[in-house]
Parts: C-alpha cells; sequence; structure tokens
C-alpha cells in the first residue's frame, strides 16, 4: 500500500461519524485518513468502503463541527500502525497508541498494522501451563493456563475490577520466577474505574510492567474500536518477539460493541439482534483469538476480557457471542454478591476450557481433576435441592439431601469465599474442597476414584495442621 | 480466454469489478495485485461482484481481477490425509513455510496471497495398477478402479477413472512409484488420447456423480452410550448438534472424529476457536484409531477456517470439505464429516448477501437459507460408487448449530431440523451441572432407531430393543415426576415412582453421563454399553418385583448399599475388555436383593 499521501476537500455527505468523500482515486479499503478542519483541528479516520471516485471515512473523533467546505482530508496510504518496542511497558497511551504520559516518544524497533493477521492454527502451541491465580473457585473449578482467553461476565456494581486486579497481582507459574507483562486496554470506561487499576499497579509496584491503552468514557467511542486492536499489536509483539508472557486485560468490552453497533447503523447496515451488526461474532472474534502460544516461541498472550451484561442476561449478545468464542467464561452472581459473599463467582454458569490440558499430576495434583468434577455434581445438586427445600421445606427432605445443602452452604462460605488479598496455593484449595467434601457420605462421592478417596479424604489422612 | 477486468468497489470482503463480460457464476478469479483468492457470486452486466477469501485490507479500484476461467476447485488425489488445509484447501503448514521464506518473524501469521499447491507435487506414491480387474485394450468409464496406491497405514487410496472420462485404456502404467503429475493411465477416445494421473480437480459446489443412492442400514458406532443406545446414527445418515455456547458441541464432534466406526473423517472447523484446531492436530497422531490401533491422523483431513480468518472462506469450507468426504467415498469407504460450525457459515452468507443488498428474510438471513442447507446435508447419504468393481461407500454429515442465546426457534437451528435425521440437543441446564455429553434425552430424537435394531439384535443382544426403550421410558416418566416433585417433593409419590426416581438417577450416573477425557470412559463397545444398560434394567425389574411384595424404594437402595456406587462407577472403572466384571457386578446386586426379598 505504498502510495504516499494525498489531499481531497471534496466531501459529499455527513451522517454521524461517517463521511463520503467525492472525486477520490486511488483510495484503499481500510487506509488511514487525516481530517483537517479549518482551525487547524486534525482528526483521524479509516475508509470503510471505496467505490470509483468515492471513499467512505468513519472518523475515529466523530464528525462534530466539521463541514463540507474548508475541510481537507489527506490519505496516508497504509493502515493504522503503531509503534512496538519494549520500552511501552511502563507507559500510558491514549486509545490509538499515542503517549498521553508527558514521557519520550516511542523510539520503534517496528511498526505494525492494529488489525493483525491471523494466527496460522498448524503453528499454535495448544496452551496447557496451569496459572494459579490464587482464587479457589478459578484454580479448583475454572483453572487459568498461560494463552488461553478466559472473560469475565460481569453486571454493573459488581466486583470484576477487583477480582482482575486480584488475579493480575497474583498470577503465577509454578516453578518460574518470571512475572507476567500486563497490557492493559480501557474501552470507554469511567475515569474512576481507570485510576483504580492505575493506582492498583502503582500499589503493586508492577507499573514498569504494565503498558496502558486508554479510552476513556467521555472520548470519543470510535476509537474504542481501535484500542483494543492497538494493545493486542503490543501484546502480540511482546510475546511472539520479545518471548515474554503478556496478560491482556480489556476492559470493557460492552463499550466496544456498542461503539461497532453505532457505526454500523450510521452505514445502515441490516441489523441482526438488538440492533447489533450480523458480523459482531467476527469482529469480536478478530480480538479475542489474538491470544495463545505459537510454535517454537517462549512467550504468550493470556486474555481476560471484561464486560458487563446488559441487564445482568447472559443471552444478550454480547456476552452470548463471546462466549461462543471465548474458552469458557467467569461468571459474577448479582445474588452472591449481595450475600457478601467474595469473589461472587457463579461457578455453575462458568467454565474454562482449556482446564483439563493444565491440570493433573505433575502440573496441579493428581487428585485436581476427580475433585473438581465432584464439587460441581455435590454442588449443582445442593442448589438445586436447596429451592426445593424452599417450597417443600427442610424437615421432608431426606437426611442424605441435607447433608447435601450443607454441603451447599459450606461451599459457598469456605471454598468460594476469600479474601481481596488471600492468595491460596493449589494445595490449599484442593484440601479446603476435601474438607468440605467429607461431610457427604462417602458413597455420594461418585465421581472420585476408590483410590484417589483413599489416599485424599479427610477420613483416611493422618490430621495435619491445616494451613488458611 | 479468461476475463480481465478491474475493481470499481471494496466493501470488507466484497469487490465489485467491471470489464468482466464473459465470466461464470462462481468462477473463482485472483483479485487486486496481490492475487487474492475470490468467487463470483453475482453478474450484473459486465459486472462481477466477488467474495474474496483473503483479507481485502488495502486493495483499491482500479485493481485489476483475472478470471481463471474454472469454478473454485479441489484437488483429489493421495495426498489429502492427515493435512490441516484452510477453507480453500491451502495447506496450512505450506502456508508457514511461505510466510517464512520472506519474512521468518512473521512465521506464525496467515498472510495473504499465497498460492501453494493443495496435493504435494514431489512426493512419490507407490502405484499398483489394478490389473485384476482391468486390462489394457477394454473399455473403462468414469470410476473405475484402475490403481491402488497405501496413502496411509489406514487407508488404501484407489485410483479412478475421473468422473467425465470413458473411452479404451491404452497404457495402464506398471507397478513403481510416481508423483502425482506423472500419468498413470491413457484412455482413448474418438482418437483423442486422455491422460489419467493419480489425482484430479472437482469444483466443490457440484455433488460427484454415483450410480444410485441406498438407504441407510448399518449404525455409525460412535462408542458414545447416549448416542448410540439412544439416538444413534447410521452410515450414510445426517445429524445435528444444537447448543449454545460451552454445551460440547466441539468436545461431541471431536469424539465422534476419534472414536466412531468410520474409515475417513473429515473435520471442519468452521468459524471456531484455532486452538480447537490445533488441539486435534496435537493430539490425534498420538492417539490411536480404537477399530484398528492405528494413528488417527492417517485417518483424518482437517479444513481450518478460524473465526478470524476471513469470513468468505468459511462459506467455502464447508463445500471444499464435503467434496473431500464424496471422494473418499467414491472409493468405497465409509466418512464421516463433522462440521463445526454451521452457524458460522450460515453467518457468512448473511454477511455476504447483506454487501450485495439482497433482501433479508428472517434475522437478515438470505431467503435461500433454507435451500444451501438443503443441498449441504443431501450430499451425505449412501452409494452405490460409479465404476467397477461394484461397491458402496457412504458420507455421513454431523453439523454443529450455534443458536444466538442458545434458542432452538432461530432460523439456522430450526432450517436445519427438516433436513437432519438425528436431533442431538444439547441442554445449557445440564452443562451448567456438568452432565456431559449435556445431550437432552427429551428433546433430542433419532429416525434410525428401527434401523439399527436388528445390527444391534446380531452383533450384541437379542433384547436390546426392549431393554433400551424400557430404559427410555423410565427416563420419560422421571421427567414427569420431576415436574410434580418441584412443586410438592417427594412425599406423596408411590414406591412405584420413587424407584423409577432412583433408577432414573443410576441411568443418568452409570450410563448417560460419559466423560470423553477420561481414558476408560471415553469410548464404550456396543457390548459393554449393553452390559451397563442391562444391570441397570435387571435392577429395576427386581426392584419392581420387591415394591409388588411391599418393600420400599428406600430399603432397595438401602440393600445395593455399596454396590450402588460399583454400579455407577463401572463405566470409569472396568474397561471394554473386562466386561465379565460389569456382570458380577450385576450378580451381586441381583442376590443383594433377592435377600431382601427373602427379608
Ligand atoms: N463429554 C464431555 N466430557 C467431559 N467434558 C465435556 C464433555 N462435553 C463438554 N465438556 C466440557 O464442556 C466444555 C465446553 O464444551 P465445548 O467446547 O464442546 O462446547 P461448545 O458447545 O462447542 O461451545 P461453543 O459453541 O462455544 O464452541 C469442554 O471444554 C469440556 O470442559
Ligand atoms: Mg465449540
Amino acid at each position: 500500500m505504498a502510495l504516499g499521501v494525498r489531499e481531497y476537500t471534496g466531501i459529499g455527505e455527513i451522517k454521524g461519524p461517517l463521511l463520503v468523500v467525492k472525486g477520490v482515486s486511488r483510495v484503499a479499503y481500510d487506509e488511514i485518513v487525516e481530517v483537517e478542519l479549518p482551525s487547524g483541528e486534525k482528526r483521524r479516520g479509516r475508509v470503510l468502503e471505496v467505490g470509483m471516485g468515492y471513499a467512505v471515512v468513519q472518523v475515529f473523533e466523530g464528525t462534530t463541527g466539521i463541514s463540507p467546505v474548508g475541510t481537507t482530508i489527506r490519505f496516508l496510504g497504509k493502515p493504522l500502525e503503531i509503534p512496538v518496542s519494549e520500552d511501552m511497558l511502563g507507559r500510558i497511551f491514549n486509545g490509538l497508541g499515542e503517549p498521553i504520559d508527558g514521557g519520550p516518544p516511542i523510539v520503534a524497533e517496528e511498526k505494525r498494522d492494529v488489525n493483525g493477521a491471523p494466527l496460522n492454527p498448524a503453528e499454535r502451541a495448544y496452551p496447557e501451563d496451569f496459572i494459579q491465580t490464587g482464587v479457589s473457585a478459578i484454580d479448583g473449578m475454572n483453572t487459568l493456563v498461560r494463552g488461553q482467553k478466559l472473560p469475565i461476565f460481569s453486571g454493573s456494581g459488581l466486583p470484576h475490577n477487583k477480582l482482575a486486579a486480584q488475579i493480575a497481582r497474583q498470577a503465577t507459574v509454578r516453578g518460574e520466577e518470571e512475572e507476567f507483562a500486563v497490557v492493559f486496554a480501557a474501552i470507554g470506561i469511567k475515569y474512576d474505574d481507570f485510576l483504580f487499576f492505575k493506582r492498583f499497579f502503582e500499589e503493586t509496584g508492577a507499573l514498569g510492567r504494565v503498558a496502558m491503552f486508554v479510552n476513556l468514557a467521555d472520548e470519543p467511542a470510535m476509537i474504542r474500536l481501535i484500542t483494543p486492536r492497538a494493545a493486542l499489536t503490543l501484546a502480540e509483539y511482546l510475546a511472539f518477539e520479545r518471548d515474554m508472557h503478556v496478560l491482556v486485560i480489556l476492559t470493557d468490552m460492552t463499550n466496544y460493541a456498542e461503539a461497532l453497533r453505532e457505526i454500523s447503523s450510521a452505514r445502515e447496515e441490516v441489523p441482526g439482534r438488538q440492533g447489533y451488526p450480523g458480523y459482531l461474532y467476527s469482529d469480536l472474534a478478530s480480538i479475542y483469538e489474538r491470544a495463545g502460544r505459537v510454535k517454537g516461541r517462549k512467550g504468550s498472550i493470556t486474555q481476560m476480557p471484561i464486560l458487563t451484561m446488559p441487564n445482568d442476561d447472559i443471552t444478550h449478545p454480547i456476552p452470548d457471542l463471546t462466549g461462543y468464542i471465548t474458552e469458557g467464561q467467569i461468571v459474577l452472581s448479582r445474588e452472591l454478591h449481595n450475600r457478601g459473599i467474595y469473589p461472587p463467582i457463579n461457578v455453575l454458569m462458568s467454565l474454562s476450557r482449556l482446564m483439563k490440558e493444565g491440570i493433573g499430576p505433575g502440573k496441579t495434583r493428581e487428585d485436581h481433576a476427580e475433585v473438581s468434577n465432584q464439587l460441581y455434581a455435590a454442588y449443582s445438586r445442593g442448589v438445586e435441592l436447596r429451592s426445593l427445600a424452599a417450597i417443600v421445606g427442610e424437615e421432608s427432605l431426606s437426611e442424605v439431601d441435607r447433608r447435601y445443602l450443607r454441603f451447599a452452604d459450606l461451599f459457598e462460605r469456605r471454598f468460594l469465599s476469600q479474601g481481596e488479598r488471600e492468595n491460596r496455593s493449589i494445595e490449599e484449595t484442593l484440601d479446603i474442597a476435601w474438607e468440605i467434601l467429607s461431610v457427604l457420605p462417602e458413597e455420594e462421592l461418585t465421581n472420585i476414584k476408590e483410590e484417589t478417596i483413599r489416599k485424599y479424604h479427610p477420613k483416611y489422612r493422618r490430621p495435619k495442621p491445616t494451613v488458611s | 480466454m479468461p476475463v480481465k477486468g478491474r475493481i470499481v468497489r471494496v466493501s470488507g470482503p466484497l469487490v465489485v469489478a467491471e470489464g468482466m463480460s464473459g465470466a461464470q457464476m462462481y468462477e473463482m478469479v485472483y483479485v487486486g495485485e496481490a492475487g487474492l483468492i475470490g468467487e463470483i457470486t453475482r453478474i450484473s452486466g459486465d459486472k462481477a461482484y466477488i467474495q474474496v477469501y483473503e483479507s481485502t485490507s488495502g486493495l483499491r479500484p482500479g485493481e485489476p481481477v483475472e478470471g481463471t476461467g474454472g469454478p473454485l476447485s479441489v484437488e483429489l488425489g493421495p495426498g489429502l490425509l492427515g493435512t490441516i488445509f484452510d477453507g480453500v484447501q491451502r495447506p496450512l503448514p505450506l502456508i508457514a513455510e511461505e510466510v517464512a521464506k520472506s519474512q521468518p518473524k512473521r512465521r506464525m501469521f496467515v498472510e495473504r496471497g499465497i498460492r501453494v499447491p493443495p496435493l504435494p507435487r514431489d512426493r512419490k506414491y507407490h502405484f499398483r495398477p489394478a490389473t485384476d480387474h482391468v486390462k489394457v485394450g477394454e473399455k473403462v468409464e468414469e470410476g473405475d478402479i484402475i490403481g491402488y496406491v497405501r496413502e496411509t497405514s489406514l487407508i488404501e487410496h484407489k485410483i479412478m477413472i475421473p468422473p467425465g472420462v470413458r473411452g479404451k485404456l491404452v497404457w495402464l502404467a506398471p507397478e513403481g512409484d510416481y508423483t502425482i503429475e506423472d500419468p498413470v493411465a491413457v484412455v482413448e477416445r474418438d482418437g483423442r488420447k486422455i491422460e489419467v494421473k493419480m489425482y484430479h480437480k472437482w469444483p466443490v459446489r457440484v455433488p460427484r456423480p454415483y450410480k444410485v443412492k441406498l438407504d441407510p442400514v448399518l449404525p455409525l458406532i460412535t462408542g458414545i452410550r447416549i448416542i448410540d443406545t439412544f439416538f444413534p446414527m447410521a452410515k450414510g445418515g445426517t445429524g445435528a448438534v444444537p447448543g449454545g455456547f460451552g454445551t460440547g458441541k466441539t468436545v461431541t464432534l471431536h469424539s465422534l472424529a476419534q472414536w466412531s466406526e468410520a474409515r475417513v473423517v473429515v473435520y471442519i472447523g468452521c468459524g471456531e476457536r484455532g486452538n480447537e484446531m490445533t488441539e486435534v492436530l496435537e493430539r490425534f497422531p498420538k492417539s490411536k484409531d480404537p477399530w484398528t490401533g492405528k494413528p488417527l491422523m492417517d485417518r483424518t483431513i482437517l479444513i481450518a477456517n478460524t473465526s478470524n480468518m476471513p469470513v468468505a472462506a468459511r462459506e467455502a469450507s464447508i463445500y471444499v470439505g464435503i467434496t473431500l468426504a464424496e471422494y473418499y467415498r467414491d472409493m468405497g469407504y465409509d466418512v464421516l464429516l463433522v462440521a463445526d460450525s454451521t452457524s458460522r457459515w450460515a453467518e457468512a452468507l448473511r454477511e455476504i448477501a447483506g454487501r450485495l443488498e439482497e433482501m433479508p428474510a428472517e434475522e437478515g438471513y438470505p431467503s435461500y437459507l433454507a435451500s444451501r442447507l438443503a443441498e449441504f446435508y443431501e450430499r451425505a447419504g449412501r452409494v452405490e460408487a460409479l465404476g467397477r468393481p461394484p461397491r458402496t461407500g457412504s458420507v455421513t454429515v454431523v453439523g454443529a448449530v450455534s443458536p444466538p442465546g442458545g434458542d432452538f426457534s432461530e432460523p439456522v437451528t430450526s432450517h436445519t431440523t427438516r433436513f437432519i435425521r438425528v436431533f442431538w440437543a444439547l441442554d445449557t441446564k445440564l452443562a451448567y451441572s456438568r452432565h456431559y455429553p449435556a445431550i437432552n434425552w427429551i428433546q433430542s430424537y433419532s429416525a434410525y432407531v428401527d434401523l439399527v435394531t436388528p445390527w444391534w439384535h446380531e452383533n450384541v443382544d437379542k433384547r436390546w430393543r426392549e431393554y433400551r426403550d424400557e430404559a427410555m421410558n423410565i427416563l420419560l416418566r422421571e421427567n414427569e415426576l420431576q415436574e410434580i416433585v418441584r412443586l410438592v417433593g417427594t412425599e406423596g409419590l408411590s414406591e412405584k415412582d420413587k424407584l423409577v426416581l432412583e433408577t432414573a438417577r443410576m441411568l443418568k450416573d452409570g450410563f448417560l453421563k460419559q466423560n470423553a477425557f477420561d481414558p476408560i470412559d471415553a469410548f464404550s463397545t456396543p457390548q459393554k454399553q449393553f452390559a451397563l444398560l442391562k444391570t441397570i434394567i435387571d435392577i429395576h425389574r427386581k426392584g419392581e418385583e420387591l415394591i409388588e411384595k411391599g418393600r420400599t424404594a428406600r430399603e432397595i437402595r438401602e440393600a445395593l448399599g455399596r454396590l450402588y456406587i460399583d454400579i455407577v462407577k463401572a463405566k470409569f472403572t472396568v474397561p471394554n475388555d473386562r466386561l465379565e466384571e460389569i456382570e458380577a457386578i450385576r450378580r451381586k446386586a441381583l442376590e443383594a436383593l433377592e435377600k431382601l426379598e427373602q427379608g
């Protein structure tokens, strides 16, 4: 696309964030554009469609104040690129990847197209290194592995930021010294949410290994379409060229999807469900799939997108399509939160699809898979019986069923609940699991093999001091 | 003379070019200076509307578009098995090699405009002429097998006279090593000589010809208990696996690809995750085909157009896959094709239709969605292949469906149900409680139960159907009872009904739930399936007798004691080759109940 800069002044139409520029030639699809207002103000945009003599341009900063007369449009002859360099860690950028922290400009080792290119499935390496987050509900039952994309499905007012921060602070791969580099993308979030993360990184002394890309709620919405891509472009560089393990936090993907809806309706496209464009799935995938490991490289990209579910509705297109792309999800529950449980993770709705490869002997512990299955089976039965007990009364349940109720309570109070700064090892997590499972009659542990019970069930184990 | 035009419009994956008169519908074209692969999907005057299979970023009006004179086609010949292709049959490992040549650091990315041959040109295969039934000087027709190549440890590739070729065989290559470009036979017709090579090309959107379509007659055993016993698939049948995210579609398709009794498996990852393809690539070469003990990859072809790859190629990938499947069917093999997910394919159709500004029907899908789905599933079936020797082959098609919000009333799910015979409905609630496979036994169905019954009776046990139906009825009855229990608890139920609840729980825990990742549980032979089923149903029958005699469901459960655990754990403690242990458990359980009867 080496075309050089071409300049035009003919704006045919302005609608929403779009300009239709007339009389152009040799404009490339997806090319980046500079729009200069008579005042000298400069805005940026990109080409969404080209035809003979016209181009449709999306202006990132919006079209407010743009007039068809006196405005100059420059086509820059290349796609949107950002410089990438290790020096970007410790720095803060705007949503388009330009430094805003007053520091020196980035001396680029290389510039890269923010759209990236699809990873070749034949060159990927399957993620399988257990990340200990220190959070029992995750490590024990929804294990995260290096290179996974695992979103947090939350609702407004739920402690997703706290949880994401706790994970970012505690995440380690056992047996390795190296800490994660963090690439953080703030997508249309409120200033205080941004401040929360900034302070958190400062306090933990992590700022030096964090790069932040920030687009706040009061900043132009169209930039949100670029912010996660700019962040991931840096992450790919750090992971696959600089051998780093990178944790990417994208928050809030709901704001991203809303910006996409806005541009789609401005283009008068046939809307899909709830006004979101039919290509929302593919578009989200072009972000979420930029995670993983590749053969022959040491680094990895682990993605933790955060999204708030409108009306706490998991079937809303944004969480729904996200769930169809990511490798599981951590779902936060308002009900648990209101009962004062932290972290309020609804484990039944949560899932880690890459768990099976990351656990077991040599990685976590040999009983892990069986214990996790048993916790699920027992807790879901407990929850079911709880609603039954609400109707028929606890007295009319059998002795065994009452034990399940007790198990469900213990599960929430003892296993799920933990401090914001409590960092449990996987052994502690599994030991707590055995402790609460032992309130059930042994015959009920149908997911666990006899040998495993003999080895780990508290009944057969010599008592030893519990750590907690 | 292929056409040459120029681009006048670019909008996402859609490119419009003018100066294209003479172009054909569905002709494959090269777009722009980078030579991106595209396909013509509409012609209007001298304008052609092209869906482009690679990212169009950077394309400009005025750039050239070149026709190829032919439709999008695949190469069919030895070298397909064990390979992973993209949506238009480019081998992904070769793409990586190609990228690495110019940009070693970017080897892991799929870059644009890369042309690599689908089948290796330099590899030699050992060809054996089929002199047992074709002779030089005699007539040959399309489909006649003229030679054999051992393609992998599992599959003997039959070299056939390509469709459309017939005449006198004037030369047949002697046994020896040849590349696919070397001629292995010459056929003469009307004085014209046609060279036959080990490969030929076939347009993906045209079903390959066969002699006659036959009804399916045999089950496709999958080793998944709820499938084989309750909702069986037939060789040459069609099925759908719909379900919300995370309910187990991919795990089910992986299990089918891994365990089912097919000779060749075509796995299409259509708009899904890259890691899921990587998983197959890493796991299959290490796993063994349960039927032969050979590496699974030796019977598998992967087609990967992941969700982040260009959307138009998703549309093509389905046709590429089914064409490869038909090709092995024509050799006389039973082929299984799984497509994950057909919803993403339908969405690709929708996106292209939207860009073409076609009138949308339901939820923005084009009005031809149903007919496209029908055409696709119609390419499944058991057939008598063309040519000699006479042979039958089959293509079984199973498609995952990903309904938005898990709602089965949406267009893709509802249209799909019209064209398939087996429906494995995945249930979010079952998945949440980790009841895997989360196949809902109330909503699912199979039209092949009657058809497979004789096979079970001949090969496993004469009372299979009786046991299977009885178990199904217990599950149906339990479902009704649960409605009552939810309102009033279990107190008001009769002892007989309480027994139904107990047995249903045993069926769920000890039979229906099956862990796809447990080395023993993942694959159950039909014999093991029946042994487990028989154990549970025999206990139920004995229980019913006891209740007639005044015993309670609780007493029955208590009489079983720890045997109950043995029964529900047998699926993962007893391997397929030690079924006598299940029989022993059954006998002990019946004895325990016998004792209860005697008081
Ligand atoms: N038979 C099974 N045995 C054990 N685990 C299973 C089974 N089926 C599903 N699972 C679990 O459920 C998870 C999700 O399954 P899967 O990836 O197949 O869902 P899916 O329906 O394909 O979802 P999506 O539509 O998002 O791709 C798996 O990672 C696995 O943990
Ligand atoms: Mg899937």
